[in-house]
């Protein structure tokens, strides 16, 4: 079935999954596109970093022969909060408290891009090489 | 400077708070905390970009659990003060919900405190990196705010009630907005924000007082400590 799936801070996509209670089965092919992560036979990785799939429970990560791939039960071996809301078929893997932690322990102001009121967009990292008072208001 | 508007209303409910030539500073903060263009030395055009954050991503990111806040960015993209409310003090608990009106004394104080926040935005513009009120790095890493999973499933039920609302399904969305607010009781944007898309006009409404009034010795803003070192 289609689920809509929002991984950290990715937009929403439609991915074909087999949701069993809390778990989410997705073909191990599409794991790169939907997650941004690939089973390797190391573990599964994104550039650099490998997580190893712990061998005793290797049955939980992974089914068919190494073809599918349970993306819930991985979210929370990295700490990642799961939802899911069955009714409208959405997943959402939020960001461990542990990753938003380092990335503001870093100083390296976290990078975004958001439309101005015409539209345009503005990426902080275009701002480099000036000082930037990034000010959060809102109107209600 | 940029501005960042956090609302899932878009950009109607931010153009509601900008005049023709200039940005307007929240209403409810302007007129009870006397915030005035001439001290901010904005009376005209905006020359800084005004952003407009349906998604609260930059609230997630920096962690503006409440508004007004401000984060000082250096030019190497270095966070050399991070998330802390900018100039703002505690005198909303003084208001009258009735008449909105603060005690003199408050209105005072409130002026003072945020005089004395521009003086050290502009002592930082002018010093840069010698600017006493720039945090070492292990002082800026002690004072960056930290979230623990209970703020990380938080974000996640918001996250995930802000989709659902997008595409219509607003019931469905409450529940998970509620749920937010219910792990993360200190955050005044997932409250504030939620409930403004339960009803118009609850953000500032008897509820958000209540809740004000409620939170005995606790702040509303946290006190900034604005010098960091012994100067």
């Amino acid at each position: 079935m289609a689920i809509a799936l929002i991984y950290g801070d990715s937009a929403p996509r439609s991915v074909n999954a087999n949701p069993q209670g809390d778990n989410l089965w997705i073909n191990s092919a599409d794991l790169r596109s939907a997650a941004g992560w690939e089973l390797k036979p190391e573990g599964v990785c994104k550039g650099d970093v490998c997580v190893p799939i712990p061998p005793a429970r290797s049955g939980e990560f992974v089914r068919d022969s190494g073809k599918s791939f349970n993306l819930a039960a991985f979210g929370r071996l990295m700490g990642q909060p799961v939802l899911h809301d069955d009714k409208n078929a959405v997943w959402m893997f939020g960001e461990s408290s542990e990753s938003r932690d380092n990335t503001l322990a870093s100083l390296e102001a976290p990078d975004f891009e958001l439309p101005d009121l015409d539209g345009r967009m503005h990426r902080l990292s275009d701002y480099r090489g000036k000082k930037v008072l990034l000010a959060a208001w809102a109107s209600w | 400077m940029i501005a960042v508007a956090l609302d899932t209303a878009g950009a109607p409910a931010v153009r509601d708070f900008i005049r023709p030539a200039s940005v307007e500073m929240p209403a409810l903060l302007k007129d009870i905390m006397g915030w005035d263009d001439a001290a901010l030395g904005r009376a005209g055009v905006p020359s800084y970009p005004c952003l407009i954050d349906q998604k609260h991503i930059t609230g997630e990111l920096y962690q503006f659990i409440n508004v007004p806040m401000v984060v000082w960015i250096d030019e190497n993209g270095r966070i050399v003060r991070p998330t802390e409310p900018a100039g703002v003090m505690d005198g909303v608990r003084s208001l009258d919900p009735t008449t909105f009106t603060l005690p003199k004394d408050v209105v005072e104080e409130g002026k003072r405190q945020r005089r004395e926040y521009i003086d050290a935005i502009r002592d930082w513009v002018n010093k840069g990196d010698k600017s006493i009120y720039v945090l070492s790095a292990d002082e800026a890493r002690r004072r960056s705010p930290r979230s623990d999973a209970q703020d990380a499933l938080a974000s996640a039920n918001f996250r995930l009630g802000e989709y659902l609302f997008e595409i219509g399904k607003r019931d469905d969305a409450l529940v998970y907005f509620a749920e937010a607010r219910r792990l993360r009781p200190e955050s005044w944007s997932y409250k504030r924000q939620t409930w403004e898309l339960e009803q118009a006009g609850k953000a500032a409404g008897p509820e958000f007082f209540a809740e004000v009034m409620a939170l005995g010795d606790k702040h509303y803003y946290e006190p900034v400590e604005l010098r960091p070192r012994s100067s």
